[in-house]
């Protein structure tokens, strides 16, 4: 069947990915000035002897192909190593930091997406009209309003009314427990900074791809067909227009998810909200590399199973491509 | 001005009608000269900066986040000085690391594209691999990794961004290529003997050369957004002014808590203006080469047949 190839040819791909993404990581961080024998070997007076000892305790005597296999076989295990600033395993860290993360990230990549199709539909439909323009000005305003900017600008508008750092309230449980609604109800508060921020920088791109998507979809025949049925113009849109114009919404999903992320690190260092991006940050001031690397990887692989999923997501909406 | 331009590839030769699209895409789109002007506006002060800046940014010259004043047009930072001078000479170092890191992307993608659509074979899927790759990682992520390994000066965030950059310009041209490559004109040179190095230099780089540089033009967008991005999470060279580093200033030394939003507005604004040019610059470029954009069924105003000839007022 074709279907089940490509599904099997993307996941294929995803998992050579995945691995040319682990071993990069790997490498590079061999080429690093500095190893963790010289991280622990910084007391006074340490000798020859001692860095002997642990360079032979940590394997890095053996031959670099052979650090590789090791490294590997750990990963599999999920074992990241333990970060030099906190001493704790950094695949545990790196879990906590992703689930503060991707409530954050995907409330604000959904919230750009509506707000991107919906604003994008109006553009295509009410083409070259006052609402055209300002729909399409401001979109492009916001695409090229740099990340951080926005975030400052909001920090300077809002930030009287809305928490701006963190994710919670760090006196709320001390004069007493704290109720889980009243924490929801703190996280949310604490929330709505930092995932409006990265739906405005994100929402230009959709509403100009999908504008221009729509447009180029306006002039296929079967639309003329549709209009000359005698089809109102708002069927005509919501039925054969739309539809067919979400595809390239789709594939931009997947292209931009480098971006997202880039956005959200930006994001959650304006706010010090603690997720994933915050950690890289804070791993690269502290020269904490196990958290780096580890923090890279997750990311790296979180955006290709991603990427993998909104390809088979394009598939089972347009048929067409396996053909 | 465009109402007498008429459709150039009717008469024409194929390069000279690519090369005429540009040209009547800057008359036809006033977003176009709009973008043109923005980016001629900012290489001029650029250039001038030493001229143009009105103090020196290096020495105090007012008071701490003193607010705009006839004297002081932007303000001062939190060291006291000239917002106005910083940002026009950060700007200086801005654009040479967007120009560069696109110049040197640009060689890198359009080399790959080539070499990648015209050869083929395993050449093209070596290629295809590495940018597959490169299109897929987080771009600030790898480049903040890479940033730190390499060391905080100028040339390495110049070459981290080329190298992040690259990627998809390369599919766009290889894409190009590989239908360019098929046609019967090629096809024709090659049979009379034409090298390859002939036939890439005088039939596909004409062919892809309006593309490029859309591209081009994107991209620099694209490196200044970087830059700052990096320049904002510390990752540059802390020495030298750029428009990314004054934006980490004021965040790092309190500017939003002092109020001082004359240390951040001026220079987030003019980061999005030099963006928005080179988008709408590139953007028209683009859809000047796609001209499937101009037909419609349905529009609230007018609508229009696919023209069977010409574009724009000429058409038929």
């Amino acid at each position: 069947m074709r279907g089940a190839d490509y599904v099997i040819r993307r996941a294929g791909f995803a998992l050579l990915t995945i691995f040319i993404a682990i071993t990069i990581n790997f490498f590079l961080f061999r080429v690093l000035p500095g190893n963790v024998v010289s991280d622990l070997a910084r007391v006074p007076h340490a000798t020859p002897q001692l860095r002997h000892a642990l360079t032979v305790q940590f394997g890095l005597d053996k031959p670099k192909w052979e650090q590789y296999l090791i490294y590997l076989r750990q990963l599999a295990r999920g074992n990241m190593g333990v970060s030099f600033a906190t001493q704790q395993p950094v695949s545990q860290l790196l879990l906590n930091d992703l689930k503060n993360t991707i409530p954050m990230v995907t409330i604000g990549t959904l919230g750009a997406i509506a707000v991107g199709i919906a604003t994008g539909i109006l553009s295509a439909w009410r083409r070259a009209s006052a609402a055209d323009h300002v729909s399409t000005n401001l979109a492009i305003a916001f695409y090229a309003f740099p990340t951080q900017f926005l975030g400052l600008m909001l920090l300077i508008l809002l930030g009287g009314l809305l928490p701006t750092s963190g994710m919670e309230n760090p006196y709320a449980g001390v004069f007493g427990p704290q109720s889980s609604i009243a924490r929801v109800q703190d996280i949310g508060l604490h929330l709505i900074l930092p995932a409006l921020t990265l739906l405005l920088t994100l929402y230009g791109e959709f509403t100009l791809i999908m504008r221009s998507s729509m447009l180029e979809t306006l002039g296929e025949d079967y639309v003329l067909t549709a209009r000359a049925k005698g089809l109102t113009d708002r069927r005509i849109i919501a039925r054969h227009v739309v539809r067919n114009a979400l595809l390239p919404i789709a594939t931009l999903v997947a292209l931009s998810i480098g971006w997202i992320v880039g956005g959200a690190i930006l994001v959650e260092y304006i706010f010090s909200w603690p997720g994933i991006g915050q950690a890289l940050w804070q791993a690269i001031n502290q020269r904490d590399y196990p958290m780096l690397q580890g923090g890279f990887l997750i990311l790296a692989v979180s955006v290709v199973v991603v990427n993998l999923l909104a390809d088979l997501a394009y598939f089972k909406l347009d048929p067409r491509i396996s053909q | 001005m465009s109402a007498v331009a008429t459709e150039p590839g009717l008469t024409g030769t194929v390069s000279r009608a690519r090369a005429g699209l540009i040209r009547q895409a800057l008359m036809e789109r006033k977003a176009a000269a709009l973008g043109l002007g923005i980016i001629a506006f900012f290489v001029i002060l650029a250039i001038a900066a030493p001229l143009i800046a009105p103090y020196s940014t290096t020495a105090r010259t007012c008071a701490v986040f003193a607010p705009p004043s006839a004297s002081h047009w932007f303000g001062c930072d939190d060291g006291g000085i000239d917002m106005l001078s910083e940002i026009i000479s950060g700007g200086r170092i801005s654009l040479i690391i967007g120009f560069a890191a696109t110049l040197i992307a640009m060689l890198i993608g359009g080399g790959v594209g080539i070499a990648s659509g015209y050869f083929g074979r395993w050449l093209d899927i070596t290629l295809m691999r590495i940018t597959d790759y490169l299109l897929v990682i987080p771009d600030l992520a790898f480049a903040m990794v890479i940033a730190d390994v390499w060391g905080p000066s100028l040339s390495h965030v110049i070459g981290v961004i080329a190298i992040l950059e690259w990627a998809t310009t390369a599919r766009i041209i290889r894409a190009q290529v590989m239908s360019v490559k098929e046609r019967v004109y090629i096809k024709r040179a090659r049979s009379i003997g034409a090298s390859h190095a002939r036939i890439i230099g005088r039939h596909i780089l004409p062919q892809v050369g309006p593309l490029l540089m859309a591209n081009t033009v994107l991209t620099v967008a694209v490196a200044i957004y970087l830059e700052t991005a990096l320049a904002f999470l510390g990752l540059e060279d802390p020495t030298t002014t750029t428009w990314g580093t004054i934006l980490e200033h004021a965040f790092d030394r309190a500017a939003v808590s002092a109020g001082a939003w004359w240390a951040i507005v001026p220079d987030g604004l003019v980061i999005t203006l030099l963006i928005m040019g080179c988008f709408l610059l590139g953007q028209a470029i683009e859809d000047a080469l796609n001209p499937r954009l101009k037909v419609a069924h349905l529009s609230s105003r007018r609508w229009a047949l696919r023209p069977l000839a010409g574009r724009g007022p000429g058409a038929i």
